[in-house]
Parts: C-alpha cells; structure tokens; sequence
C-alpha cells in the first residue's frame, strides 16, 4: 500500500503489461481525513460518474455519511483503478449549499416552498398548455449524468404520454456525433470496439480526444502498455500539447475546423497505396467506390495546405494506420465539436472498414461519450432517439414501442426528425416552446452565445423548470426548482462509453427534502394522471427495479438488448456488456466480429443523412444503397469552417475540458483539492502569439469575438500558434464578487458561435474566430492553469501543480490479474 | 441544335438558385442551421456556373461571370401559405418551399442537358452534368428535409 497525491500524480504508478496479456489490478482508494478502512460501516456498490470511462467503485459510509471512495477490483473496465475526479469529487455530496427543499417564483424572487406546491404549479402549467396549444409548447432538456431508469421514464412520459417531439439531453454537446457516426457507418449507434482492445492493439490512433484528462483511467491502461514490452505506436491528432500528445509516435495538430480534410488525405494515401482489405470491402460493405473517387483529389500537398501540416506527416500518419495489424481508434471531441463533426468521425470508421479492421481483439473503434450516463440517454430516448435504438422513420418501430408501453401509435411523434437541443432554445426564444424542463444540466454555462441564452431562458413567456442538485446559473432563472438526488442517494444502472453497465446502488440518505429524479419523473405522470390503453396509471411501473424490468422489455430483440441482465446479476459480478440476452447471457465483448451489422433497411436505427447538408434519407433511398445491411462506407468533401479568423479576429478559439473538472463545476468545485488544482478561468496561446501580443505567462488578458468578451489569465505553452484554448467549466456560481455582479466575463461560452453539424446537431465549440489583447501584468504570477496537463507551459518556474497531504490516496498494486 | 438554349438556361436557372440560397441565409439568420447550410450550399451552385460557363463556349455562347453576390430578387411572389409577408414564420416556409422548387427546376434542367449531352455524345458534357445533377438533388432534398422539420411547429403554435 503506498500514499500517492493523486492530483500529483493524476495516472499514478505503472503496472506495465505486454501485448495480449491481462491489465494488472491496483486498488485506488481515498478516505476522509481521520478515517481508516476498519471505521467504514458499509461498501456500497457503484461507479464513477464525474466522466464516462464507468469505472467500478464501492462507497464508503460511515454513520450515514459517505466518508470515501475504493476502485473495485474485480472489474473489468478498471481493474480497480480510480481518477483524481473520482477520488476525490464525492465530497460535494455534502456541501451545505446543496438544494434541499422546492422552489418556487413569487414576486420575482425564488421562494422555498413544499412538493405539493411545487408540483401543482408544474402540472397546472402543463395542463393549461396542452389544452391551448398541445404538445408542441412543451419541451424537456435533460442530461448525460441521470441513470437509465430515469431516462427511460422520462423519455416514455415525453415521447408517449405527452407527445412532444422536444426532448434532448446534454449529450448533444458530448456524444450527439458519436451516435451520428455509428449510425451513419453501421446503421446503428451501439459502440463496435471494447476497453480491452487497448490490451491488444498494435496501433492506437486518437482523434481531437485528450484521454489522458477526459478518460483518465483508460490512459493509464494506454500507459500501462506503453511502458511494457512491444508497446502500441500512438498517432495523436490534435492541435494541444495534451499528454497525449507528448507520448504520441506522431503528432498532427491541423487548424481548428479542417478534419475531413486531414482525414481524406489519410484515406487517400492508405488507398494509394493499397493497404486496403479487397475481400472484406467486397463482402461486407457498400460505397467503396465512391470513397475511392472522392478522395483522389486530396493529395497531401493540398491536405497539408488545409490544414497546415507538412505533407511528410500525412504520409507517415497513413503509413502508421495502413500498417497497423491491430488497429485501435478512439475519437471525440476535437471531431464531434468541430466543424464538419459527423463527417470528420466518419471517415475514421471508413479506416477500420476498408482495413477490415472491425469486431476483432485490438481492432476497433471506439466513438467516445464524455458523459457518465450519455449512452443511457441515446438508448433510452431521452435525446432525440426513439428508445432502445427504434428508426423514428420506420412506421414499424413506432407501432413496436408503441405495442411495448401500450399506447397509440400516434401518440409517439415520428413525422420529423426529433429536435434537438439548439432548436428547442430557437423555439423558446420564438415563443413556441413555452414550457422547458431541464434536468441535471446546465445550459446557462454550456451552451454557445450565453448572453443569448439567459435572455431566452428568462423570457416572461417561458415557464422554466428546473431539476438539480444546487442553485446552477441556470436554476436562478427557474420559474420552480426542484431539489434532486444525486449519485449515492439513489439507485439506479448506468452505461459506459464501451457498453459496460453497471449497478449503482443508494449508500445514503440525500439531503433534506431533495428527491431522486426517477421519484419526480413518476410523480408527475402520477399528478398528470397520463393513463395507457387499458387505462392503467402511465408509466406503468413504479421504483427503480420495476424500471429496468420495463426497459428490458423496450431493449428486447434490440442491438441493445438488456433481458439477460437482472439487478441481482449486476451484483453478483462486476460490469456486463450489452447485447446481453438469451445468446449472450455473460454479455458481449465486441460487436460486428463476424462482420454482420444492425443495418437492414427494416433493422436500422438510422437510413443515414447526407454527410453535407444533413437531410436525412428516404427509406426508398436507404434500400437501394444498401438492401443487405452492410457497413456503409460514406464519403463527404471538405467545406470551410463558417467561422474562420479574419484580420479583425485573428484566432481560431477552441473550448474544452481540464482534467480536474467536469461540466460547469457543480460537483468538482465544491471539491476543494480539484478546485485547488485548476481554481479560475485561464486562456492558453502559443509563444510566438504571446510574443506578439506582448503577453507574459500569468497576465491579464481579454478575449472577444463578435458575440462577448471573457477575462482570464494567460497560459503560455505548446498549443499550435493561431489557436487559443479557454477551458470551459468556469461560470459564475462561485468567484463574482459584489462589484462583479452583472458582469459576466468568465465562461467561455460568452464568445463562442451559435453553430452546429447539420447531420448530428452537435453544437460546435472549436471553430470560434476571436482576438486576444493584453489588459494588465500579472505580477508575476502564473496563469491559475494545471501544469500536470495540456495547459503545462513552456517556461520554467512556474510552481507545479500538487495536491498537498489533503490528496494523499492510498494506491494498492497487487500485480496480479483481476 | 438546341444544346446552348438548355446550357443558357441551365445558366440561368443554377444562378437564381445561387441567389435565392444566399437570400435564404440572409433573410434567415437567425434560424442558424437555414444560414450556415445554405452558405455551404452556394458553393456548389457557384462551381456549377462555372463550369456551364466553359461548356458553353464550347457551344459557341458567351454567358460571362454572373454577379452572385448581389443577385435579383426572384420575381414569383413570396406569399403562397394564407397569412401575411410580416409573419417571418410563414415567409420561411414561403421561401423553403420555392427553393425547392427552384433546386427542381435545376434538377430538370441537369437531366434536359444529359439527355442532349447523350445524343450529340459529348462525354465531357455528360461528365458535367454527372457531377452536377446529384448535387442540385441534394439542395432539393435539404429544402425538403428543412421544410419537414421547421413546419409542424409552426403549424402548430
């Protein structure tokens, strides 16, 4: 057992494992100060919720209280491993600013009040609605961090007691184009690739994702390889130094907006050069031609000119994938927030697929989430999906789930396409949408053009609920607040990025009068009184367990099927993998091994978009180019960011994440040793804009584009010159000071652009024009930026980054396989 | 034969949509993903201009650049839902509904060429029009697509 300060030390130590052989376990535990294991009066079974590895945990209580936090493991996704946001982001559950009773608006002002209260003003105003306008005034914008159960009763209440075609979750920001992507190549969202592929691969190539601070345990595996024998050759593109970057074989870092054009080059290299799997092309997908005449044009000459790398690293990348054996790719949001996202993401399966690169051990793609629980929104429906993976144009699918929660078929909404979260705002700001609830999420902090959005939000017209755990930017324009549960207060399953469900049971109390969001959801069908057809109280079930029964029956005969999966088999071991039925009853590792895919015309979740102009396909149009169900290979050409820099705003702005934060920092700011690591806003720029500019590591600098201006501290370090980085998760909950107030200077989102893919809607954060000046010195210190990460800087002295004895956690190497 | 009368008004035709996609974007702003795709639009039916141009010198006519930066206003008059010009919801469903007409129009102008492109067997022109003609059907589908999603909620509220 040895202390490590994990804020230190955000991987912690290596456990090196060659090619093919089993990842070695090591137990990473923190307790409260003062409490030794042998004082925990229960483990209780969870996992990680602060980002979307889904990594196996047990919860420490003591005397009712969480007291810590212990990696498990037995499981296989971290064989015990846990992140700095998990070992120590717990302790928010208790601050003393968490919502604990209802509010409501009176006189302008949010007062407490009781649930009876509450709730009948929610269903009055509901009421009111339906009978004036019907379903279309009402709308429902919910999260990536809810479990399944309530996505799954939200999404029934939404899609089939209401009607409404407005309901979204956050997961458009994080996962929208993931899903776009697997639908778009496999006819399905569904994740093909498996965490154990890193255990296996020759080649790991990563697209716009910084694993190291998004998926921090899963790099540790990546790390864990690299320091073993015949390590994986790493290809990393993107245009931060991140850790990943600096351990990457080769390093691409293209201007902000220009990844198909990258990507086209490396498909027209491994074309040219044949590295190209004829046999498994032939036999198991359509659109290989059309690729190979599209991409003839992008040279790398022309490719380097686009995206501003040298030509002779193109060819090396291309070299790098065309030669890999066992090839790994993972991808996110430096392609899904970018511009020309889902067609970017796209030709990265179209690598897999022409190498005939699926389904295999170290073949595989893995299309990231960056929420905990974002898969349980796709696949329940509380985004624009129908639920269990359902095609919303396929009249038989509707009437399927319609059969399934015994409801008309017309009551579910399928004559367009769902909408998403940035139309929902577009028709609240019009007036349209008149009643908006949001759960466990933060719009007034996440999304782009924020001025925009809280004048839209705190319209008159727009009766505004909202669902959290604290008082959020976007709770203080409610009209009611609901105070909710969080994780550890309520039980419920959840899914990672690599189909790993897991049980995540209630340790404690939550405070007060707060509620667990499944108990809210189910209250207000109760008080709506919605009713199916044999008229029996709708939903039909009634507690977390009588839940997941009812989503496995959504989930049967489905990609994602569920049915050989019980609560009590969840506790028996230690994460299962859907599919999981009858066939597959431990789950399933990989999917597509046997080159077959969930692509029929009458299977499909999706008859695909046009990877340009988004329109999605006509059924007749999908059977003709694919009456067999293969992979689609779909090429796209390379369009021009909307937004370049111009001379009056000279960079290319990118937003993202730091490894010590999540979201807009509810949770792992009220955590004071993540706070402590990376405390205010800061923008990072390269030194030869510094220069420039005639700014020094740690002053104060403005950032503007056309829509707003934020202040920060600068960041001097390796990001590619032309771009600046601003990390995302700073709003205004915490840091304004009395003269501050009304003035908003500090998210991000103050100056990003109001744009989004057309085929995914996945807003875009990395394609901002923006002008940076010089406001004042900063005295010498440095900017309040982790130097254990992307944002390390260049120059020397700058005091690193440590957590200091409140960090120690306990680090347990047992060497041996899990 | 009557090749340049179908190039000049293939000329014709891709020009105005150019235009009416640029009026869309502007007179739209606001619905952003209306303004961004029909940006990108634009450029298709810019090369294609181009492109008409050089055949069509081939053809003996001299169609010169066209200005599509500051194009005509279409003369078909925009108000066809019952309802008024000053309600910008029924003038976007107005205008998503003639720049599907007009990227049809275009569409059957493509397949007039090839026809004729075909019978004299000018490959390079049948090449051209193969290019082109998929493209035009895809601004048709996107005006389609865009009018499927936007019009239930305005029919609605």
């Amino acid at each position: 057992m040895a202390s490590k300060d994990r804020i230190a030390e955000p991987w912690g130590s290596r456990t090196p494992y060659g090619p093919g052989e089993e990842w070695p376990t090591r137990v990473d535990s923190h307790l409260a100060e003062g409490v030794e294991p042998d004082q925990v009066d229960r483990w209780v079974r969870s996992a990680t919720i602060l980002h979307s590895n889904g990594d196996a945990l047990d919860i420490a209580v003591r005397d009712g209280r969480i007291v810590g936090v212990r990696g498990r493991e037995a499981d296989r996704v971290n064989h015990g491993r846990l992140g700095p946001k998990d070992l120590y982001g717990w302790q928010a559950n208790h601050s003393p600013d968490r919502l604990t009773r209802p509010l409501v608006r009176r006189d302008g002002e949010l007062v407490e009040t009781d649930w009876d209260t509450a709730m009948d003003l929610v269903v009055r105003r509901s009421r009111e609605l339906l009978d004036e306008q019907g379903a279309s005034a009402l709308g429902f914008y919910t999260s990536g961090q809810l479990f399944l159960e309530e996505y799954y009763t939200l999404a029934a209440i939404g899609h089939g007691a209401i009607g409404t075609n407005h309901m979204d979750g956050n997961t458009r920001l994080c996962t929208a184009t993931a899903a776009a992507a697997l639908k778009e190549s496999f006819g399905c969202d569904g994740q093909p690739g498996s965490y154990t592929d890193v255990d296996h691969a020759d080649v790991i190539a990563l697209y716009g994702h910084n694993m190291a601070e998004t998926q921090s345990v899963l790099w540790t595996r990546v790390l864990d390889r690299l320091a073993g024998p015949n390590p994986p050759k790493l290809l990393c593109v993107d245009p931060r130094p991140t850790p990943v970057a600096r351990e990457a074989t080769l390093h691409l870092a293209p201007l902000p907006g220009t990844n198909v054009a990258l990507m086209n080059g490396l498909l027209h290299e491994i074309i040219r050069r044949d590295m190209v799997d004829h046999d498994y092309v032939d036999a198991h997908t359509v659109g290989y031609d059309e690729l190979v005449e599209l991409v003839a044009e992008y040279t790398p000459e022309r490719v380097a000119d686009v995206c501003g790398v040298p030509a002779e690293r193109i060819r090396e990348a291309a070299e790098l994938l065309g030669g890999a054996e066992r090839l790994l790719s993972t991808v996110l949001q430096g392609f899904y927030q970018s511009h020309q996202a889902t067609a970017a993401s796209v030709q990265v399966n179209n690598i897999h697929l022409i190498r005939g690169m699926i389904g295999g051990p170290g073949a595989g793609v893995l299309q990231m989430n960056g929420q905990p629980t974002a898969e349980n929104t796709r696949e329940c429906g509380a985004d624009g999906d129908l639920t269990g993976f359902r095609n919303w144009s396929n009249d038989a699918h509707v009437a399927d789930l319609a059969a399934v929660w015994n409801l008309d078929p017309m009551r579910i909404p399928h004559y367009t396409p769902p909408t998403h979260a940035m139309q929902i705002m577009r028709y609240a700001e019009k007036g349209s949408i008149r009643f908006l609830w949001i759960s466990a999420t933060n719009p007034a902090v996440s999304l782009p053009e924020l001025a925009r959005i809280r004048a839209l939000l705190a319209q008159e017209g727009l009766f505004l609920v909202v669902q959290d755990i604290f008082m959020t930017e976007t709770a203080e324009l409610a009209d009611v607040v609901l105070p909710a549960a969080t994780w550890g207060e309520k039980t419920g399953t959840f899914t990672n990025t690599d189909r790993t469900v897991h049980l995540s049971e209630k340790a404690v109390d939550p405070p007060g009068e707060a509620r667990p969001d499944l108990d809210i959801f189910l209250d207000y069908a109760r008080r709506m009184d919605f009713r199916d057809r044999d008229g029996r109280p709708f939903p039909q079930w009634h507690d977390p367990e009588s839940a997941f029964e009812a989503w496995k029956r959504a989930s049967a005969g489905q990609l994602c099927d569920y049915t050989g999966m019980t609560y009590d088999k969840l506790r028996g071991g230690s994460g299962v993998q859907w599919p999981c039925n009858a066939d597959n009853p431990d789950g399933t590792e990989r999917l597509y091994a046997d080159g077959r895919f969930w692509a029929s015309p009458d299977r499909c979740e999706s008859y695909g978009r046009d990877l340009v102009t988004g329109a999605p396909l006509e059924p007749a149009e999908y059977k003709a180019m694919n009456p067999d169900g293969r992979a689609i290979i779909k090429a796209a050409e390379y369009l021009p960011p909307h937004e370049e820099p111009s001379e009056e705003y000279p960079f290319a702005l990118i937003t993202g994440r730091t490894l010590y934060h999540f979201h807009t920092r509810t949770k792992t700011g009220r955590a004071p040793q993540l706070q402590k690591a990376a405390p205010e806003v800061w923008v990072e720029l390269s030194p030869d804009d510094a220069r420039e500019a005639g700014v020094s590591e740690g002053d104060h600098v403005e950032v503007a584009s056309p829509r707003g201006v934020i202040r920060a501290r600068a960041r001097i370090n390796a990001i590619r010159s032309g771009v600046l980085f601003v990390p995302f998760h700073y709003g205004y909950w915490d840091g304004l000071t009395d003269e501050e107030v009304g003035r908003r200077d500090r998210a991000a989102n103050e100056v990003t652009v109001t744009d989004w893919d057309p085929v995914s809607k996945q807003p875009l954060f990395k394609t901002s024009a923006a002008r940076l000046r010089l406001v004042g010195p900063g005295g010498g210190a440095p900017a309040p930026a982790p130097t254990t990460t992307a944002s390390r800087p260049v120059g020397a002295g700058t005091t690193e980054t440590v957590g200091g004895p409140d960090a120690a956690s306990e680090e347990h190497v047992t060497g041996g396989a899990r | 034969m009557r090749i340049g009368v179908a190039l000049r008004e293939l000329y014709d035709s891709e020009s105005a949509l150019a235009g009416e996609l640029l009026r869309l974007a502007d007179r739209h702003a606001e619905e952003q993903e209306i303004h961004h795709v029909a940006r990108d639009l634009v450029r298709w039916s810019r090369e294609h201009v181009r492109e008409i141009v050089g055949a069509g010198s081939r053809y003996g006519l001299d169609l010169g650049e066209p200005n599509l930066e500051n194009p005509e206003p279409p003369t078909e008059e925009a108000g066809e839902l019952p309802g008024d010009d000053s309600d910008p919801e029924l003038l976007l469903l107005a205008d998503l509904r003639r720049l599907y007409r007009m990227a049809a129009g275009v569409s059957l102008d493509w397949d007039l060429l090839g026809q004729g492109a075909q019978a004299v067997a000018d490959a390079d022109l049948l090449a051209l029009t193969k290019r082109c003609h998929p493209q035009s059907l895809r601004q048709m589908k996107w005006a389609d697509a865009m009018l499927k999603t936007v019009s239930p909620q305005i029919l609605t509220s």
